[in-house]
């Protein structure tokens, strides 16, 4: 028989959320379908709008210039709408299936459960996005960016992804069913087409322009358009920052909410 | 060790919204024993079980768990217990070996390795080990569960309805490990519908009944409720479990492997 534990270990919430996302992320390993799916509805937008409308949509930039090219950003800001979806799915079947319930039981870091989701929402994403930039340098993307900017355009689709993993959170602990765990991805997958990620805002009616150039993944999108084309960011990359920041801190904090609520209700 | 009460339970109410589901349970759980929670569906059993094992607040009332007021210091309540059963699950996606050294990790043992291969060995799943547990059968899933509880050696487990669902068989193996338990010192609280459970395993069985306990006591405590038994003389026939146990034969993979 073994003595029972006096927790000797130094940083508990370390701990637990390494050995919960390791858990986590078996499961995405298991499913390895998940990741291509989150790939897939990105790479045929790519397809898509590059060999079938993309001949016909004037970007108003030099004619020299690539259409992939101007599609990426885009396409990978709905690379990550689409893989959260996981996120939330996978938050609701562990609440639903009572894994939830043991692990609150146990004298563990109550939120590392929580955080374990998070992480590996970030890496099963990084890996979409790498697969898609893969099929994009296939049809001929091309950057002259340097390491830097590369790291810089990593640094905002990070703080993309955790901002939208944790909006996934919100929904995976308040969905009643699995399909509605999923289901609030759609709205954030058709933000992009209200946005410059497709087509020059320029080109839309008073209103819709009005909202394109006010919502978060325009200037998001400019800004890593501007990073791959290496031209000068401007108040862009402010305001996506800005943006990025304050939707991350907000969602935490519902999320954190939600969670609290949710985990002893009285 | 001062007391020899492992849980106590004193006007212990909650209710959900209007609907009072406990109006003020008292219940004293010796060490060591184990001790029934008996009541039909909807009677607050669930309830009861998730206020004790730190899932949920009471409204009013106070719990201990080995001393500890589960409401204000949770956190040590955890240490001293684990839950298995109808609400507590393991991971389909993960081995059998996985969701053992899973908890052994969260737990912070030392060796989770060793501990999830003993218990493998234990409750006879060492050859399963390698294989996710969705291909598992009911039993051998209910017997991972109560195995993954047992990791860090818990002194009270909570065992909500831990037969529900379950064939005769590994309903005979669970009840024996839950024996061999108590002989260790583990204190359990068992909820259960199904009154011969009570009666095959149960020190002392209490009654919840419309969110309180109606009765508590041994079961000849509970027998001397009743008017004194008269004696009938009635032809004895096997019961259907007799003999579909005699049929299939009665000693289970647990029993006859080792």
């Amino acid at each position: 028989m073994t003595t029972p534990a006096t927790s000797t270990t130094r940083a508990p919430f370390l701990v637990d959320t390494a050995v919960l996302t390791t858990r986590s992320l078996r499961h995405v390993v298991r499913s390895p379908d998940t990741i291509i799916t989150t790939a897939i509805t990105p790479v045929a937008m790519l397809l898509l709008f590059v060999y079938v409308f993309g001949g016909a949509i004037d970007t108003g930039g030099d004619q020299d210039e690539k259409y992939v090219n101007y599609l990426l950003p885009g396409i990978l800001l709905i690379t990550v709408a689409s893989g959260v979806a996981y996120t939330s799915y996978r938050l609701f079947l562990d609440l639903q299936g009572g894994i939830f319930d043991r692990f609150h039981s146990m004298p563990i870091t109550r939120s590392a459960t929580l955080w374990a989701h998070v992480l590996t929402s970030l890496v099963a994403n990084l890996v979409s996005l790498l697969l898609v930039v893969l099929v994009a340098l296939l049809m001929g993307f091309r950057s002259g960016a340097g390491p830097l900017a590369w790291l810089a355009v990593l640094g905002i689709l990070v703080l993309f992804t955790l901002a939208l993993t944790w909006l996934a959170v919100i929904a995976g602990l308040t969905a009643k069913s699995p399909d509605g765990a999923g289901g609030f991805a759609y709205p954030l997958l058709f933000l992009p087409f209200l946005s410059s990620a497709f087509v020059p805002t320029e080109s839309m009616p008073g209103p819709v322009r009005w909202f394109a150039e006010h919502q978060p993944v325009t200037s998001i999108v400019d800004t890593l358009r501007r990073l791959f084309a290496q031209q000068p960011l401007g108040n862009d990359a402010w305001t996506a920052l800005a943006w990025c920041l304050g939707l991350l801190g907000l969602a935490y904090a519902l999320a954190m909410r939600s969670y609290k609520r949710r985990m002893s209700p009285c | 060790m001062t007391t020899n009460t492992a849980i106590e339970i004193t006007g212990l109410t909650k209710s959900f919204g209007d609907n009072a589901v406990l109006k003020g349970v008292d219940l004293r759980v010796r060490e060591g024993t184990i001790h029934a929670l008996l009541g039909s569906n909807g009677a607050g059993k669930t309830t009861l079980v998730r206020i004790l094992s730190t899932l949920l607040l009471a409204d009013g009332g106070e719990a201990r768990v080995c001393g500890r007021d589960v409401s204000t210091e949770p956190a040590r309540v955890r240490e001293s217990i684990s839950l298995t059963g109808q609400f507590a699950a393991v991971d389909e996606v993960l081995t059998g070996r996985e969701n053992l050294v899973l908890v052994a990790q969260l737990r912070h043992v030392a060796d989770p390795g060793g501990i999830a291969e003993d218990l493998l060995a234990r409750f006879d799943l060492t050859e399963a080990g390698a294989r996710r547990v969705a291909t598992y059968s009911g039993g051998m899933r209910r017997r991972l569960d109560i195995a993954m509880s047992l990791v860090g050696n818990p002194r009270v487990l909570f065992l909500d309805e831990p037969t529900t669902g379950l064939d005769p068989q590994s309903r005979l193996e669970v009840w024996r490990t839950v024996r061999e338990l108590a002989r260790q010192g583990t204190t359990l609280l068992l909820t259960t519908q199904h009154l011969d459970e009570a009666e095959e395993l149960a020190d002392a069985i209490a009654i919840l009944h419309e969110g309180s306990i109606i009765v508590d006591g041994t079961l000849d405590e509970l027998k001397a409720l009743l008017p004194p038994a008269k004696v009938e003389y009635v032809q004895k026939q096997p019961t259907l479990e007799d003999i579909f146990l005699t049929l299939v034969g009665h000693t289970s993979p647990a029993g006859s492997d080792q």
